[in-house]
């Protein structure tokens, strides 16, 4: 078998050889025949009688050599791109549309392939989970309860389930001695962790339970990138020391080049150090679990093993029980793969719905291209058919053509697909976890020959279908005498072409409804007033000072003071102060346990309440309206004093309203001291505008009297919020740089960017759907009024003669043009019903994606159909137009 | 009067000759067949090729180029080992067929029992 396939490659000298070997033979045989006294004629007459018909055994002798089917195969498919070349506009029409077409499906499975089916890049990723907890608080149940110290220390001791496990969570540093002092992104993991997602440093060793005790020596393992920036790959870099917050640590592992933890990027790795008031037996719920479970283990398996250990930790660290029952504090394991999609998945999906939708019609456009030609064809096929190709045989070689056509259009698609995920990458929608590393591999590959396959097959067999099931094949004679003398169009052969454009019509009118879906969910979030003003003229800067560098808490807070005088002497800056958090920086979110008064609480957790830390002048800044009371002061902060500001949703929820809130007291927790509400701010959408505005509390930077562990507010870390026109300037953010080094050179800058910018990303995931939704939205309405406007002037141009004989009957040009129009219209009609009941059905599925605007949101609806009827009027009108201009005397003579 | 040659049987006629002639070239192959069967047989000495072929392709015999007696090139048949063993069974089969339709065929009846 596999000789002959060889076979098929080497024809040319196979051919030679057979030629060589037959004229020995025949030439051999006339000599015999001379010898025995022939002329050479008869000689050679009688070599060719006696050798039998030279084709035939050519024929049979190449049969033998290869592989029928293969080779007839082969000869469908030259025989395609040979009617290809004939039609080149069509076959170019063709192509571009099946390739936008499968380009995009191309595109988004890549992504959806990288991020649905494929999220972790770890060995046997199904083991792993996700360590959270379930509790309730004020009747709402949360899932994302993480682990604490002593919840580790537990499940260290006692756990059967898990192969491994660690925590986790994200950090910054800053890194000084080499260059300019610089911020890196940190992830602090305790030992167990990398072996249980089972990735091994390229070099050196993972971190080890001595690497997360106290009084040991200090260590970290760097990425591959940074690795390759700040040491230039060097070879000899294990042992080597780099200063890190000040503390010297020393390198014992490089990570590989593909390393990435979960979603996030980090530039060096810390060990988790516990110490001190850290293991209290209360401490916060701050890290992230993960966990690898034993073989054979189910998740509830794991959940049991976790209940079974709760008692336990109770205990053996002196937890508070009586509030954690009261709370119902329970395991609630989840697969890890969960984490990493997060709600990437619905985005995804629809996105890959509706693009799939936009693939159904560009091969509806394309089928209605190749019944036209079918059509045309008609008398060519009959004769063969006459001639006697098998049906099959002529519906193969259609079929082939369509598949040619289709996997011609699936590799210009993937050329596109290619270009198309770049731009993706760059567009670098947020909430798509590990895009960067989304490319084109072997399954997106399969995926894409396979859409264009079945697309092929799709497409061709309609005309196939059409044109050779027998009841409508048209007996020879018909055919060649039709030559195009039927009148009007028979209503049997249009119909099948006015249905692909109602449908089309129909599933761009869903898609349409889809993206004005987005676009009214845009502008509902557009038009939410976000608690803060003119934010791209808010500079932001954010700076840590770290422990090992000041000591001494008064300093500390001594810094950012001189730092906002400074700033604030630079010409052009409105207002300037600081806190631990601007507005929607999600990632440096706090949620803290507040306590009133006032009020008393039943057993179990108050209610967790959204705290930031800030100096005088936040809210001017900001452009927040402070509604009751007043703004901090910087004499509060010298002199110490107890007082808060609430935000207004929390003076509603608490006192009733702003004013009522003024002079009550506050705490965090049971134990601190009281702190009196001094003023109430506007609300903020500090979760991002899709969600409500949560209850704030605003507490006083500087240090509080007593401070102890739970207060918040020495700002060693702050963000700078700077308010002026100059704002996002180079020159700008250069003055900001030297007002903040002139009080201290090594302080590193990070996430220097206007508010504008935060602003946006919390709105980047409905941006994103709706950019991409748009664009399948357009194509879909191109490809559509495409379809309109084909067979419109198809029918314009089948139907001259009938339009002629019309018009000399008495016809006004207006009216026939009105006939065209008014069957342009009602297909448009048909398809556009049958696409909003299609919308009122699927819209569902993205109802999650939309803000402020139902699924079935009646302007969206109207301003859709209102939009396809007058385009696909357009459509038929253009076309429509050519039959007013037919000349009666000219389409009669044309015969 | 001259016959169709069965296909299946020319294949074994090829082998056999190969066994007694050694390696052959088409015409040679033809010609000793066309004499051995006396002119009984009609053959069409094209349709030698493709039996040819068929028997390379199951490995039976095997060819390569030489210089012919009147100094041509041409291409010369040989028989492999894996060929003098399908002789060995074939002739065992085409013995049984013949010893078969002979009974049936013979006028002695107690042949037929």
């Amino acid at each position: 078998m596999l000789s002959r396939l060889w076979n098929l490659f080497r024809r040319k000298r196979l051919e030679r050889e057979l030629d060589v070997e037959f004229r020995h033979h025949l030439e051999s045989l006339e000599a015999e025949y001379r010898s025995r006294g022939l002329s050479v004629h008869e000689a050679r007459l009688a070599a060719r009688r006696d050798f039998g018909g030279m084709v035939t055994i050519q024929e049979a002798y190449r049969d033998q050599r290869g592989i029928p089917m293969l080779e007839s195969l082969c000869r469908d498919v030259r025989f395609s791109l040979r009617s290809m070349r004939r039609a080149p506009a069509l076959t170019l029409a063709i192509i571009a549309t099946l390739a936008i077409g499968i380009g995009a499906n191309t595109t988004i499975f890549s992504v959806v392939n990288g991020v649905l089916i494929q999220p972790l890049p770890y060995p046997e990723p199904d083991a792993l989970v996700g360590l959270w907890h379930s509790a309730q608080f004020q009747g709402i149940t949360s899932n994302n309860i993480r682990m604490s110290s002593t919840l580790y220390l537990a499940y260290r001791k006692h756990n059967r389930t898990f192969q491994d496990f660690g925590l986790w969570h994200i950090a910054a540093a800053s890194v000084t001695g080499i260059g300019e002092p610089e911020e890196v992104r940190t992830l602090v993991v305790t030992y167990g962790t990398l072996p249980a997602i089972g990735v091994q440093p390229a070099r050196g060793r993972w971190f080890s339970a001595a690497d997360d005790t106290a009084a040991t020596p200090e260590t970290v393992i760097l990425s591959h990138g940074y690795w390759q920036r700040r040491f230039g790959g060097d070879p000899g870099v294990l042992g080597r020391k780099i200063t890190i917050d000040s503390l010297p640590r020393e390198v014992i592992g490089v990570m590989p080049q593909r390393f990435q933890f979960m979603a996030s990027e980090a530039d060096v790795l810390l060990p988790q150090r516990f110490q001190g008031n850290q293991l209290q037996p209360n401490d916060v719920h701050a890290y992230v679990g993960i966990a690898r479970l034993k073989p054979g283990v189910s998740l509830a398996e794991a959940n049991a093993d976790v209940a079974r250990m709760l008692p336990m930790w109770i205990a053996e660290y002196g937890t508070n029980g009586p509030a954690l029952a009261a709370a119902h504090f329970a395991p609630a394991l989840r697969p890890l793969k969960q984490d990493v999609i997060g709600d990437a998945g619905t985005v995804l999906w629809v996105l890959m719905g509706t693009i799939s939708i936009v693939l159904v019609i560009a091969c509806a456009n394309v089928a209605n291209l190749l019944l036209v030609r079918t059509e045309g064809r008609q008398r060519e096929l009959t004769v063969r058919a006459a001639l006697g190709a098998g049906r099959l045989h002529i519906a193969r070689q259609l079929l082939a053509e369509s598949i040619m056509l289709a996997l011609s259009g699936g590799m210009a698609g993937l050329m596109l697909a290619y270009g198309g995920l770049r731009l993706l990458v760059a567009m670098s929608p947020a909430n798509l976890p590990r895009l960067a590393e989304i490319s084109i591999d072997a399954s997106v590959l399969l995926f894409a020959f396979a859409v264009s396959v079945s697309s092929g097959l799709f497409f061709g067999l309609i005309p196939v279908v059409k044109y050779l099931v027998p009841k409508r094949s048209i007996a020879l004679a018909d055919a060649l005498h039709a030559g195009g003398r039927t009148l009007s169009l028979g209503r049997e052969r249009s119909r099948s072409r006015n249905a692909l454009v109602v449908s089309q019509v129909a599933l761009a009118a869903v898609l349409l409804v889809a993206a004005g879906l987005m676009i009214r969910s845009f502008q509902a979030l557009r038009s939410v007033q976000p608690g803060f003003t003119a934010p791209g003229r808010i500079q932001a800067v954010r700076v840590s000072i770290p422990e090992s560098q000041v000591m001494e808490p008064e300093r500390t807070l001594q810094m950012p003071h001189d730092i906002v005088e400074r700033i604030g002497a630079i010409p052009g800056v409105a207002a300037v102060s600081f806190g631990t958090a601007l507005p929607m920086e999600t990632e440096f979110e706090n949620n803290m346990v507040v306590t009133a008064e006032d009020k008393t609480y039943a057993v179990g957790i108050p209610p967790l309440r959204r705290s930031k830390s800030v100096a005088p002048d936040y809210f001017r800044t900001l452009g927040t309206p402070l509604l009751a009371g007043r703004d901090f002061t910087w004499s509060d902060i010298r002199d110490n004093r107890p007082v808060a500001i609430v935000s207004e949703s929390m003076a509603k929820e608490m006192w009733g309203g702003p004013p009522a809130a003024i002079g009550k007291r506050i705490r965090v927790g049971r134990v601190g001291n009281w702190n009196e509400i001094v003023g109430v701010a506007g609300d903020v959408y500090d979760s991002g505008v899709q969600q409500t505005a949560p209850a704030i509390v605003y507490w006083r930077a500087g240090l509080q009297r007593g401070s102890g562990r739970l207060a918040p507010n020495i700002p060693r870390e702050v963000t700078f919020a700077v308010r002026s026109d100059l704002s996002g300037t180079g020159e700008f953010i250069r003055r900001i740089g030297e007002a903040i080094w002139a009080v201290n050179p090594s302080l590193p800058l990070a996430r220097v960017q206007t508010l504008a910018e935060v602003y946006d990303k919390s709105m980047s995931r409905t941006a994103f759907t709706l950019v991409m939704l748009a664009i399948a939205g357009s194509m879909a309405l191109v490809l559509g009024l495409v379809g309109i406007y084909g067979v419109i002037s198809y029918g314009v141009s089948q139907r001259t003669r009938e339009v002629g004989i019309r018009i000399a009957l008495g016809a006004q040009g207006l009216e026939v043009q009105r006939m065209f129009l008014r069957e342009g219209l009602a297909m448009t009609a048909a398809g556009v019903v049958a696409g909003l009941f299609g919308a009122f059905a699927l819209t569902r599925w993205m109802s999650s994606l939309l803000f402020g605007v139902s699924p079935f949101d009646p302007i969206t609806y109207g301003s859709v159909s209102v939009a396809l009827v007058l385009a696909a009027g357009l459509a038929s009108y253009i076309p429509s137009l050519r039959a007013t201009r037919v000349d009666p005397m000219d389409s009669l003579r044309a015969e | 009067m001259p016959k169709e040659v069965l296909q299946g049987t020319l294949d074994l006629m090829v082998l056999r000759t190969l066994e007694t002639m050694g390696p052959q070239h088409g015409f040679g192959l033809a010609k000793r067949i066309l004499q051995i069967s006396e002119g009984i047989l009609d053959l069409n000495q094209g349709t030698l090729y493709p039996a040819l072929l068929r028997l390379e392709q199951r490995r039976w015999i095997k060819s390569k180029w030489g210089i012919s007696d009147n100094n041509r090139q041409a291409k010369f048949y040989e028989l492999t080992p894996r060929g003098r063993k399908q002789i060995a069974e074939e002739k065992e089969s085409w013995d049984l067929t013949v010893s078969v339709m002979n009974r049936f065929l013979s006028d002695d009846p107690a042949a037929k029992e």
